[in-house]
């Protein structure tokens, strides 16, 4: 395991690095459409890795995560919408009520398993959208508009494209730090641990009930903060960012990168989002391509992208 | 009072088509195991195929009839092609999978019928009201869906509970590796049992079609609320998905008839118009979210698992 | 003295069977007690009420003189009691040093620790590795569980059955499948582990039973026909017949 990481680990930072010299390359080539894009995969990385520490890790398959990144946004939007503009508002409320959510979902879904632990946590972020969508104040199904960013003080300006853009990759490499140290940890062993045989865990006496439910409420503040950084890139939030959809397509991210691995929601977020770019580039029926690719995907390359430059490294190593 | 009346048989009408939807659903999930997301792709299907045959031939019958042999001839390739390889796999990987083809549908739909959506316009015959009771009108269209699905759930019980592949099929729910040693042969029922399903998918949306909607995404409003009519019912439990889909279709109609006036009482025409229909959506969710944490195995369990 | 584990008048059915019938029966400290019995005999049920999987219908289970007929699983590990598998059990994605050290965890007190990395943590992984040496896996350590053999398998059950440095092993077939030399070197293991542990040893492989018992039970249908000495059991008309008496004829 020690060895493997060498080269999905080279990969990874080779992103990361990348990721941080795009501005310098937008500067040079005048892209904008560029940062934009790249802001956007950046906050949904982010998403992704949250999702990943319960579902890659911890073998939780939530279908509601999409939820908070609605939550999140929400907060924000509706705080701003009301006047309170500060970031060092907005944001703590966006986090601590992601948190919340995040604990009553969980404690109520935990006490399921398999299958009904997907519909119920797809449920409860059906409500969370219909809760929304249903409040004709804040734009009801067409959404609400964010006039002003949040605000902190000078000189971080978030209506600074570049300005924002650091913060989020700065956010990104936190939050993978954050994770990484969190999945070495006993309490990471302990949710590993609950992954593989959760009544073998019971047996030698963990309760593994508070464990996951802790470890969930962390995901979904972390999502939550990507829902905050969400709205304020698009400048508005809509119930749409919660549909249950959107959920999977986070899912498809943490697949596609890789379960369970440090770099998988990053390679997944990268790949899923170039892919959709380039292909709707080509047509504007890319999705007929992602269909079948994701099947495959699933029957063929389980392990995701990380897998495959593990099998990589393995040949070059014996091969 | 009259209203009321007619706000019920909304909801029956609503409830019983639910109840088609999600009875292949739980069929499929009972018996293969099989967690499918596409099933909504099913039903989309029917209907696009039923505005497409019904324009071709005229006939409002005959695109039906139609319609349902192209979403079961669907049903069962897509069987063949993808599902046999997802068999005892995880849940997660039939999610994965099954997305993936919701998507592919999609873009598949978008893709011949353009994103407009169509129209199944009402045969005139079928375009009136017939007196039920003195003084209530009802559509005639509505009735003859009530009617149909009363059939189909009878013939589904006929079917699963007196015949022989009916047992086969009870059999294969709570044991299947039981049924393959016993010389059946699975492959060929579970295809069978995918096409049944996908075949009621299919009719559910050509029902719809002319009352309600023939649009891209269709497929994954309605899905939702299956799925949370077989966890309610229990999965693999045809009587638990009808009971459970009268009661979502009761809920979910006189919810949204009578909590627009509820809420007016206490808040704006516009609020209320827009929370009523959130209201008794969540409603819905919390009720199965209140069977899954009291009887996780829902309210009719097909016994066995 | 009193006993280290006393059961009184347990009782357990599902349905019409009676899985344990009005069993009563105690093991002093330091004692290996081996319970034998033709299958469908109730042992794995009775091992499953012992450590807290199984509730008992009746009855009560004390444990170093405390009741703990409905104290939960993990928290009956915790007071010395563990318990190995009959099927196999184990975190297969994890290593082999990782499954002992998660099982040395579980008695270190909370795991809500963030920070520093377990597997570098001197207070797991040395008490695993030991566990490991004593049950001769200690070469195998940073394999994956999933790259061991179905014999080291069932060592690898005891090593973690030890990591919570129990008082009391509850052992459920620990020789299930294994080949004769794997049998030899498990049967040498649990000898060395007599001397510091008591032991109750549910096991079909009567040389395994006759080699490390102090004590027999005999269990027919969830009730206890016979206890005592190795000998007096094996003299013991009622139990040739009900038991022995068929695995002499299958053993010659």
């Amino acid at each position: 395991m020690t060895a493997k990481f060498n080269l999905n680990t080279a990969v990874g930072v080779a992103i990361l690095i990348a990721l941080l010299l795009l501005p310098l390359y937008v500067e040079l080539t005048g892209s904008r459409f560029l940062l934009t894009l790249f802001t956007r995969i950046v906050i949904l990385s982010i998403a992704a890795v949250s999702l990943n520490l319960i579902l890659g890790y911890g073998g939780m398959m939530s279908f509601g995560h999409a939820a908070y990144l609605g939550i999140g946004g929400y907060a924000v939007g509706i705080l701003a919408f009301e006047g309170i503009t500060s970031g060092f508002v907005q944001w703590p409320i966006a986090l601590l009520v992601s948190a919340l959510f995040a604990l009553v979902i969980g404690a109520l879904s935990l006490r399921t398993r398999g299958v009904y632990f997907i519909m119920i946590t797809l449920a409860f972020a059906q409500m969370a959208y219909y809760i929304v969508a249903g409040l004709a104040r804040y734009g009801g199904d067409d959404g609400l508009t964010i006039e002003k960013r949040s605000q902190f003080f000078q000189p971080l300006n978030l209506s600074n494209k570049t300005q924002f853009y650091y913060l989020c990759v700065t956010l990104l490499v936190a939050s993978m730090y954050l994770v990484w140290r969190i999945v070495n940890s006993r309490f990471g062993m302990t949710i590993q641990g609950a992954r593989s045989n959760d009544t073998r865990m019971r047996a030698i006496g963990f309760p593994t009930y508070r464990y996951k439910l802790v470890c969930f409420v962390i995901a979904g503040t972390l999502c939550g903060l990507a829902g905050a950084l969400l709205a304020n890139h698009t400048d508005f939030v809509s119930p749409a960012m919660m549909y249950w959809t959107r959920s999977g397509d986070l899912i498809i991210m943490v697949v596609l990168g890789g379960m369970g691995s440090i770099f998988g929601p990053l390679f997944g977020a990268v790949a899923l989002l170039v892919l959709e770019e380039v292909l709707s580039g080509i047509t504007e029926y890319w999705q007929i391509i992602l269909g079948p690719l994701l099947l495959l995907v699933v029957l063929f390359a389980r392990g995701g992208i990380d897998g495959l430059l593990g099998k990589v490294r393995r040949k070059v190593q014996h091969g | 009072m009259t209203l009321f009346i007619e706000q019920c048989l909304n909801g029956l009408q609503f409830g019983l088509l639910l109840f088609m939807l999600a009875a292949g659903l739980t069929l499929v999930f009972g018996i293969m195991d099989l967690v499918n997301l596409a099933h909504g792709s099913l039903y989309m299907l029917g209907a696009y195929f039923a505005a497409t045959f019904a324009a071709w031939t005229g006939s409002f019958v005959l695109g039906a009839v139609m319609a349902l042999g192209a979403t079961l001839l669907v049903g069962m390739a897509v069987e063949v092609i993808a599902m046999r390889r997802l068999y005892g796999r995880d849940h997660l990987d039939h999610v994965l999978a099954t997305f993936g083809l919701i998507l592919f549908f999609d873009e598949l739909v978008r893709l011949i019928w353009g994103a407009g959506g169509m129209s199944l316009p009402l045969p005139s015959w079928l375009n009136t009201s017939i007196r039920i009771l003195p003084g209530v009108d009802y559509s005639a269209y509505k009735l003859s869906i009530i009617v149909v699905s009363l059939v189909v759930a009878a013939f589904l019980y006929w079917l699963v509970m007196r015949t022989r592949i009916g047992m086969l099929i009870r059999a294969g729910a709570s044991n299947r590796e039981m049924v393959g040693a016993l010389g059946v042969n699975i492959k060929l029922l579970f295809t069978l049992v995918f096409g049944l399903g996908a075949a009621l998918a299919g009719l559910a949306g050509l029902m719809q079609a002319p009352i309600l909607t023939v649009q891209i995404g269709m497929g994954e409003n309605i899905l939702i609320l299956a799925f949370v009519i077989t966890v309610i019912g229990g999965i693999g439990s045809i009587r638990g998905a009808f009971v459970a889909a009268i009661m979502v279709g009761l809920i979910d109609t006189l919810g949204r008839a009578y909590f627009t006036d509820l809420l007016r009482l206490a808040f704006s025409k516009e609020t209320a118009a827009t929370a009523a229909p959130a209201l008794s959506s969540m409603l819905i969710y919390l009720l199965m979210a209140i069977v899954l944490v009291m009887r996780p195995e829902g309210l009719f369990p097909a016994s066995g698992k | 003295m009193g006993d280290l584990l006393r059961v009184e008048s347990l009782a357990k059915r599902f349905g019409g069977i009676v899985a344990t019938d009005d069993l009563t029966f105690g093991i002093p400290e330091g004692e290996l007690l081996a319970v034998i019995g033709p299958n469908g005999a109730g042992k794995t049920t009775l091992i499953a009420q012992l450590s807290g999987q199984l509730v008992p219908d009746s009855g009560r289970i004390y444990f170093a003189g405390r009741e703990i007929t409905s104290v939960p699983m993990h928290a009956r590990s915790a007071l010395g009691l563990a318990r190995s598998f009959q099927i196999t059990s184990l975190f297969l994605d994890l290593s082999v040093l990782d499954n002992v050290a998660l099982a040395v965890q579980a008695h270190a007190g909370h795991s809500f620790h963030f920070w520093r990395n377990a597997r570098h943590e001197p207070e797991l992984r040395d008490p695993a590795r030991a566990a490991l040496t004593r049950v001769g896996l200690g070469a195998r350590a940073d394999w994956p569980a999933s790259a061991l053999s179905h014999g080291e398998h069932r060592q690898l059950e005891l090593a973690m059955a030890l990591a919570s440095g129990p008082r009391m092993l509850l052992l459920d077939e620990p020789m299930a499948g294994l080949g004769p030399e794997e049998s030899a070197r498990m049967v040498t293991t649990l000898r060395e582990l007599k001397k510091e542990l008591t032991i109750l040893l549910v096991e079909h492989d009567m040389e395994a039973v006759f080699a490390l018992a102090d004590r027999i039970a005999v269990l027919v249908y969830g009730r206890l026909i016979a206890s005592g000495k190795p000998e007096d059991i094996r003299s013991n008309p009622q139990v040739r017949d009900a038991y022995l008496g068929e695995q002499e004829a299958v053993h010659g």
